[in-house]
């Protein structure tokens, strides 16, 4: 009965989203976006316009979107379990692995290096760098490495937030010079936005490998207010 | 200057959160209070320059819309900005007293009320559809860690249950974002409406507007689809719970708010303003008649969030096919309706957490006797519960006294019934917690008087929301700042 | 019609699948799931409309990319809260449930 509404619900706005995909399709209005950002490359400071967009055009996007990252893992940090992070169940001794990994780290690490680098004129980005620097790490937690840097103390509150922190003060030391929030100072677009990128891509890995690692929760709750302990 | 002013507006909560994120709770505590006293600055003195000069369109990184992301610093924008200015400090410095500094979890309260800050003045400045829904995500999800930090299962469930009901609210208004794009080919509100004015009937983005609201009534916890906010606004700590009502659930209202301002006259239709209007109208109904019904304290102060979020929604319908005047008339309205709300549901529940940490207790009966220890808190919440019965010289008062007039004015009388139910209806839940604190024969004895500063801090938000009424004109004022192109 | 276009029907569909399994189901891994699958039909259409109109377009490509991070930080969270939930409850589901978690939601 329930599955029946639904459905019907569900076939309902499938067809209203489709019709509206329909006329929008058929009478677009307005500018021409992609024009203006071609336009506009010269003075972004890289080649490729995703990354213009990204770290330049829109980076106040880009900017807050960092922060909802660092947002996640520091509630994932707030759940994690403080004395060890050591998970018996994630210790693995099989020979194989640690083989492949000697072979696949260095590799991975070349490989989001590399991508680092080719954002600037073809797909990639910091984002896609720190994913695979953070698939990195997942393979050495599976394989065993300790990585006390991941405990939830000082240091991995600086990782999380150190490439928020640069990107902040890249955007506001322009503007203190009188210059628009976010804006490069002239010339400096190419230097400052590799500098960005690389930072942010050891936050991005940092996250995401806390929120992987962090994962284990503690024990310890507050009780809800007007209850006592 | 106006471009210094801008850029510490937009920094300082961001710095703030990531210095924060650093430090442990007490450090965080009065590095937050200097935080706090350069933002209500920031925010302060930009409403001065604007109100010297006029209202600018921000082009951050130097890059114009549509390529770039600008922010509309105007009259509207300005007011929320300061608004939250005064209730986030209030909430801050509440919840730096309230919280118990012991438990390892709460030096992350300090990050994400910051970042909460951050997204609210993002949505507030946005005019980019897309930079909204960016700073909207970056609200859920503080908000959203705000409720479940260190939380019990009670508090876990009511998170999850919160954070499921904004993600689906939020990816409907990003896919109505997306189609707004393929018709407008632009992601910047002003130029939208330029478009949507030169080209009338654009069905399509009609439906996509409407979707987009959706979306966003969701996530303002609309009748019927309020119901994961009684218990995520009941559960979490009542400074957090003071900012999810006071601030959060007025972020997606003010982005319909403003869609709705600048497109619905070419893209709305009547039967969307009149059903947002219908859905408003039931919701202060139900919302009201829940709340008396609540056993649980802050769970009548939540069911009363719904309600109040209601008359919210007579916007549409009062700003849809009208003259200039009445229009006017409903804007000015809802924006007292905003403030006045946000003064006194942060004070009710602040006072509440007062309330529950002097009894130990969240249930509504166990308050018997205490009105006998004369708390402070019980005289806040009563005051703020009159700004919510709509009692002159309220805000609240002032609020649906010019949403009456614009209903009248407009020939729709049927919102006046609701105006005036809805006033009745408050007062009934506000009395019932009376009641029970002045029930004689209880066996409450002991009695613990929290610090001075937290019965302030509600006391002073209670006693603003009271006095709103009277100052209700140069409050408009800011909002009618003018507005000039450029800039 | 453009082949675009039939992306961006794919990914009205692809949203409408979505939408149902986040009001049908009732397992919290499956909602999250199903958010996913609304996530990714938004971000269908919206490349595949702004490609119909304008051809290779750097601006929605760009969206999409700062929307798929959105989304994974929100997916991150939402697995934490869930691992959390499980741990502290053994539920998989919203529905209050015979544990002592009872009486305060």
């Amino acid at each position: 009965m329930r599955l029946a509404a639904v459905l019907v619900l569900c076939a309902v706005f499938a067809m209203a989203l489709v019709g509206t995909v329909w006329q929008i399709a058929g009478q677009p209005v307005g500018g021409t976006l992609p024009e203006t950002v071609a336009d506009a490359m010269a003075d972004s400071g890289v080649d490729h316009p995703v990354t213009a967009v990204l770290l330049n055009f829109r980076s106040y996007d880009t900017l807050l979107e960092i922060g909802v990252l660092v947002i996640a893992a520091i509630a994932g940090i707030s759940m994690a379990r403080l004395p060890s992070l050591e998970d018996p169940e994630l210790r693995t001794h099989d020979s194989l692995l640690h083989a492949l990994q000697r072979w696949f780290l260095p590799l991975m690490w070349l490989v989001a290096g590399y991508l680092l680098w080719a954002g600037a004129v073809q797909p990639g980005g910091a984002f896609q760098a720190g994913a695979v620097l953070a698939g990195t790490g997942v393979l050495m937690r599976l394989g065993g490495m300790p990585m006390n840097f991941l405990q939830p103390r000082l240091l991995l509150r600086v990782g999380l937030a150190l490439g928020f922190a640069v990107f902040l003060l890249v955007a506001v030391v322009s503007a203190a010079g009188g210059d628009a929030f976010l804006a490069y100072p002239e010339g400096m677009a190419k230097p400052l936005i590799l500098l960005i990128e690389i930072f942010l891509t050891l936050s991005i890995a940092m996250v995401l490998l806390s929120l992987f690692v962090a994962a284990p929760v503690n024990d310890a709750r507050e009780p809800a207010e007007g209850e006592s302990e | 200057m106006m471009s210094w002013l801008m850029a510490g507006l937009l920094f300082t909560p961001l710095a703030w959160a990531v210095v924060s994120l650093l430090v442990g709770f007490r450090t965080g505590r009065w590095l937050s209070w200097v935080g706090m006293v350069l933002q209500v600055g920031a925010s302060v003195a930009l409403w001065f320059a604007v109100a010297r000069e006029s209202g600018f369109y921000y082009a951050l990184g130097g890059w114009q819309a549509p390529l770039g992301i600008e922010l509309q610093v105007d009259g509207l924008a300005l007011t929320f900005v300061l608004l939250t200015a005064a209730v986030a400090s209030a909430c801050g410095l509440h919840a730096g007293v309230y919280l118990d500094p012991d438990k390892p979890w709460q030096r992350y309260f300090w990050p994400l009320f910051w970042f909460l800050w951050a997204g609210l003045n993002a949505v507030w400045l946005g005019a980019d559809l897309f930079n909204l829904y960016v700073g909207l995500e970056l609200i859920t999800l503080s908000a959203v860690g705000l409720v479940a930090l260190g939380g019990d299962a009670g508090a876990l469930r009511a998170s999850l249950r919160y954070l499921l009901a904004a993600l689906v609210g939020s990816m409907a208004y990003l896919l109505g974002v997306a189609l707004m794009y393929g018709q407008f080919g632009t992601l910047s509100l002003a130029g939208m409406s330029h478009l949507a004015q030169e080209y009338p009937g654009l069905e399509g983005a009609g439906l996509a507007m409407a979707l987009m609201m959706t979306g966003l009534a969701l996530k303002t916890a609309l009748f019927p689809l309020h119901g994961w906010l009684p218990p995520a606004h009941g559960i979490a700590r009542s400074p957090v719970s003071a900012l999810l009502s006071a601030l959060v659930v007025k972020a997606s209202f003010f982005i319909a708010a403003r869609l709705w301002l600048e497109l619905g006259p070419n893209l709305g239709t009547l039967a969307l303003a009149q059903l947002a209007g219908v859905l408003g109208a039931l919701a202060v109904l139900w919302g009201s008649w829940l709340a008396c019904l609540q056993p649980q304290l802050k769970q009548v102060v939540a069911y009363s969030s719904v309600a109040q979020i209601g008359y919210l929604f007579l916007l549409f319908p009062l700003t849809w096919g009208v003259t200039e005047a009445v229009s006017q008339q409903a804007q000015q309205g809802m924006t007292l309706q905003v403030i006045s709300h946000a003064l006194a549901k942060a004070a009710m529940f602040l006072a509440a957490g007062n309330l529950i940490l002097s009894t130990g207790s969240n249930r509504v009966s166990d308050l018997a006797g205490v009105s006998r220890f004369l708390p402070f808190s019980l005289f806040s919440f009563g005051l703020a519960g009159v700004s919510l019965m709509s009692l002159p010289p309220t805000g609240g008062f002032a609020a649906k006294w010019l949403l009456l007039q614009a209903s009248l004015n407009s020939g729709q009388w049927w919102w006046t019934l609701v105006l005036l139910a809805g006033g009745l209806l408050s007062a009934a839940y506000v009395f019932r917690i009376y009641r029970a604190s002045f029930v004689e024969h209880s066996e409450l004895d002991q009695f613990y008087h929290p610090p001075r500063r937290l019965e302030a801090i509600p006391m002073m938000l209670a006693l603003m929301s009271l006095g709103l009424g009277l100052v209700a004109e140069p409050l408009l004022s800011v909002m009618a700042l003018p507005f000039g192109e450029g800039g | 019609m453009s082949v675009h276009l039939l992306y961006a029907f794919a990914g009205a569909g692809v949203f409408t699948i979505g939408l149902f399994g986040m009001v049908f189901m009732v397992h919290l891994l499956r909602k999250l799931l199903a958010f996913n699958l609304m996530g990714s039909g938004t971000f269908l259409v919206l490349v595949g409309l702004a490609q119909h109109r304008n051809g290779v377009d750097p601006v929605p490509q760009a969206l999409v990319l700062t929307g798929i991070v959105v989304a994974i930080a929100a997916t991150a969270l939402a697995l934490v809260l869930i691992r959390r939930y499980f741990h502290l409850t053994g539920q998989v589901t919203l529905e209050p449930g015979s544990r002592d978690d009872e009486g305060h939601s």
